[in-house]
């Protein structure tokens, strides 16, 4: 599919409808039947809907995903606009309304529709409010039935809707959220996109900040209560208003909401939550809008200083905040991701509420790729509509996860600082990028600084993607002849340049590396380069270009985008973009494990570096962790590293320790890497892995001139020695 | 006690004054405070911030070994390392973390 860029707006709308049909809360995929049922109620014909069905890729992939839900919300879109459905028309269609749903199963819920768009409605909704919100059991559907419609209310029609959409909880928030900020401020914003957005959300209808008084629900998470006084106290809450209108309109008027409202809206939350320390939707989307008071980058960091301010506004002592970093920091960088921003809010929200702090972070706060789903596409108006870019978190997002983790750990933790930073590598995304930026500045011709999306490959793909490197690494190396003309210092300059020797290098992949090896040991040594740079006669120049080009439609919006910025930058990523091909014909088959590997990925971070762009792109990568939760990121990461490794002993064996380091650059280039699905994380992953041995290949051939050049220097010396003793004799 | 601690933080100082290495010792194993009636060995260890840790032993623990008492630091200097990012640590003050007082304690024990 074609990338898709959204605006903030229908960025927003987009990710709350996908977690509205994201019934089984995987944060990957909607289901089918709620997706039909929303298709359903935009009121298309049905073969429009099966067009758009068709069109957005889910047939082909026999599900909803992210990227294609989007892509099917864009066409619904553009088919209330009356405009034909073309693929090309979603990115060219501008100023599209927001797909329309009516889902009102009677007259109520328009008019409710209608009394939402009024802002006036706001006291009904309150009303509305207490009596509907059936508490959700957590991101779940919830079917409010009985009490909503038992309980009298001025707004009973509204009532009966509430109990027809199923993800009363979801929408209940939003919708709230629009209620409570609908103070004045909201009613400009409201009218330009809520109203469309409402229209979809009233029939969840306005459990709005009303005076939730919410039938006792189990331990009422946390914070509900205090997040009122909180926002009260926050400065930033005031700030918020302040912040993008479009995008963030509804944070915004949450923001602005009187306490009032947030406790109604935290009340509603609390329902139904057996785990005290879980966080509801509404809850994050709030803490997310307090993270981009800070941070506007969602994928980005908060400073430690910057947190320090923000939480010593809780007013809460020192020693408890304290606590309370140690506990959320989760990679102990010294800043906070969005992961970690969350949790540690949640737990001051709880401590104010009374709860203790727990001694060790609960599992549901551990910083998790998938949690992050939504708060990333929030924050991301990005084409990568599939890849649910998110602050990374490396760490184990599960407590199974953590043992594995930690056994990594001491082992790694016994290296020098510069070790240490490799093997923090795979438990946090700072890590990772810190490593980026030790390597980057060594070898600026290396791909690392390009974040492409890490795929687990399995071996077999791997053998494929070295065939596919030994055959297209002539091309390069042919280059290399002709910089190889002679010995003569003449021609050693020119080899000398690092220019040429790198170019043919970035198209070896691992094989390459081994061939390089053997060519290497069986030439002599002047004319090394020449013999390794033959062995390669199959040289599929053009291969890069067409498999470039094939890129954008197979790999999507990431290889679109990375291909361009990489290729004048370096050669290198001709051959990435082989890969991603490649990677692109296995993704069908390897969907899974690409999966598995983001989340794999998405654990091997390393410290925070200043490149915030690297960490946020890295964060974007590690969050496209996918479905597959199952998959336990920290074992991912060992496995990853281990499995590199183990790929690269049979080729290599010098090499073993270095392509670790090298993969651990190479996985750090994660960062600024557009978000893709399955295909493109393979193929990443793949040219991380070529890039990695055309970068061990090209420090070898570093060494092998500088040697070839000392030894020309030599025979220079001798010549020149010899011409100084013959000379007296010419002048006999 | 107290005295000792002071005398080996004297000799920490003299070793880093004398350095004339790039950084100075990461690992400074020192190995010789051993008083005749007190028995206990000092151990001193410099981070690259000039933060030193002291670890005091019994000497009558003759099992530990060198490498140990470097893993020791190491875990050490992690853990500090951990409780310096929290940003609402003020340098100075005592440490009041929990995890680090716990990988202390579980240090303690598990050197006996």
């Amino acid at each position: 599919m074609e990338s898709l860029t959204l605006t903030d707006i229908e960025q927003k709308y987009y990710s709350d409808l996908f977690v509205y049909c994201d019934t089984d809360n995987t944060k990957k995929v909607a289901s089918n039947g709620r997706v039909l049922d929303l298709f359903r109620a935009a009121q298309l014909p049905s073969e429009v809907v099966l067009q758009i069905t068709e069109l957005c890729g889910a047939t082909r992939l026999g599900h909803f995903g992210r990227s294609q839900f989007y892509i099917a919300l864009k066409l619904i879109a553009i088919a209330q606009s009356g405009l034909p459905l073309r693929v090309e028309s979603l990115n060219s269609v501008k100023d599209l309304p927001l797909p329309r749903f009516v889902v009102g199963k009677n007259e109520a819920e328009a008019r409710h529709a209608a009394l939402y768009q009024d802002t006036d409605s706001q006291g009904l909704y309150p009303a509305s409010a207490t009596a509907v919100i059936p508490r959700p059991p957590g991101r779940g559907l919830q079917n409010k039935k009985g009490p909503p419609s038992s309980t009298p209310e001025p707004t009973s029609p509204v009532v009966s809707p509430h109990q027809s959409p199923p993800t009363s909880p979801h929408s209940w928030r939003k919708h709230k959220r629009q209620h409570s900020g609908g103070n004045a401020d909201r009613q400009p914003v409201v009218a330009a996109t809520g109203a469309v957005w409402t229209q979809f959300r009233e029939p969840q209808a306005g459990p709005v900040p009303g005076e939730g008084m919410w039938p006792s629900h189990s331990p009422p998470p946390p914070g509900q209560e205090s997040w009122v006084s909180f926002t009260a106290d926050t400065p930033p809450s005031s700030a918020l208003p302040a912040m993008h209108p479009s995008s963030v309109q509804e944070s915004t008027t949450i923001r602005t909401v009187a306490s009032a409202a947030t406790t109604n809206e935290i009340q509603r939350q609390s329902s139904g939550y057996d785990d005290p320390w879980k966080i509801t939707d509404e809850q994050r989307q709030y803490y997310i809008n307090q993270f981009k008071t800070i941070q506007p980058d969602l994928t980005g960091f908060i400073p430690g200083s910057a947190a320090k301010e923000f939480f010593t506004k809780s007013k809460l002592p020192i020693l408890e905040l304290s606590h309370i970093w140690e506990l959320s920091d989760f990679d102990k960088d010294g800043a906070l991701t969005l992961d970690e921003f969350c949790a540690a809010f949640h737990l001051v929200v709880a401590r104010k509420n009374g709860y203790d702090l727990p001694e060790k972070l609960p599992e549901s706060l551990m910083p998790k790729l998938i949690d992050l789903d939504d708060s990333a596409e929030v924050s991301e108006s990005t084409a990568d509509v599939g890849y649910s870019g998110s602050p990374v978190e490396v760490t184990p997002n599960k407590s199974p996860s953590m043992p594995s983790l930690n056994q990594a750990w001491p082992e790694m933790n016994q290296s020098n600082e510069q070790w240490e930073t490799f093997s923090e590598r795979s438990s946090s995304s700072q890590t990772l990028t810190q490593f980026d930026s030790n390597i980057a500045p060594a070898d600026p011709d290396t791909a690392i600084v390009h974040p492409v999306p890490i795929r687990m490959t399995p071996s077999k793909i791997h053998m494929q993607e070295m065939e596919l490197k030994r055959t297209g690494s002539g091309e390069t190396t042919s280059a290399f002849p002709l910089s190889q003309s002679g010995t003569s210092p003449e021609a050693l300059k020119v080899v000398a340049p690092p220019p040429p020797p790198p170019r043919p290098h970035p198209s070896h992949s691992r094989s390459s590396s081994l061939d390089m090896n053997r060519t290497f040991a069986a030439t002599s040594a002047p004319g090394q380069p020449q013999p390794s740079t033959i062995a390669f006669p199959p040289a599929v120049p053009p291969r890069p270009l067409p498999t470039q080009a094939e890129v954008a439609p197979g790999g999507g919006a990431v290889l679109t985008t990375t291909s361009p910025q990489q290729i004048p930058q370096q050669p290198n990523f001709a051959d990435f973009s082989q890969f991603q091909a490649f990677a692109a014909s296995e993704q069908p088959s390897s969907l899974p494990e690409a999966e598995k590997s983001s989340e794999g990925a998405g654990p091997l971070r390393t410290v925070k570096s200043d490149g915030q762009a690297d960490e946020r792109s890295s964060a974007t990568v590690n969050s496209a962790k996918g479905s597959s939760g199952p998959l336990a990121p920290p074992p991912k990461p060992v496995r990853r590293r281990l499995k590199s490794e183990d790929e690269l002993r049979p080729e290599d064996e010098q090499h073993g320790p270095q392509k670790s380091n090298v993969i651990a650059a190479v996985l750090a280039t994660q960062p600024s890497i557009p978000r893709s699905v399955g295909k493109d994380k393979k193929a990443i992953q793949a040219s991380i892995r070529r890039n990695k041995e055309t970068n061990t290949v090209l420090a070898r051939l570093n060494s092998e001139l500088q040697q070839q050049l000392k030894d020309l220097l030599e025979e220079r010396i001798s010549l020149e020695v010899q011409l100084e003793q013959l000379r007296p004799f010419s002048h006999l | 006690m107290s005295a000792f601690l002071h005398t080996s933080l004297d000799v920490v100082e003299e070793k880093i004054s004398a350095v004339g290495k790039s950084l100075g010792d990461q690992r400074e194993l020192y190995l010789g405070l051993l008083y005749p009636t007190e028995d206990y060995k000092v151990y001193g260890y410099v981070t690259n911030s000039k933060v030193k840790f002291v670890i005091v032993v019994d000497s009558s623990n003759t099992s530990l070994r060198d490498n140990e008492i470097r893993s020791m630091f190491r875990k050490l200097h992690n853990s500090f390392t951990d409780v310096m990012c929290n940003p609402f640590h003020n340098p100075g003050d005592p440490i009041q973390s929990k995890a680090f007082d716990g990988i202390v304690s579980g240090m303690m024990v598990q050197t006996g």
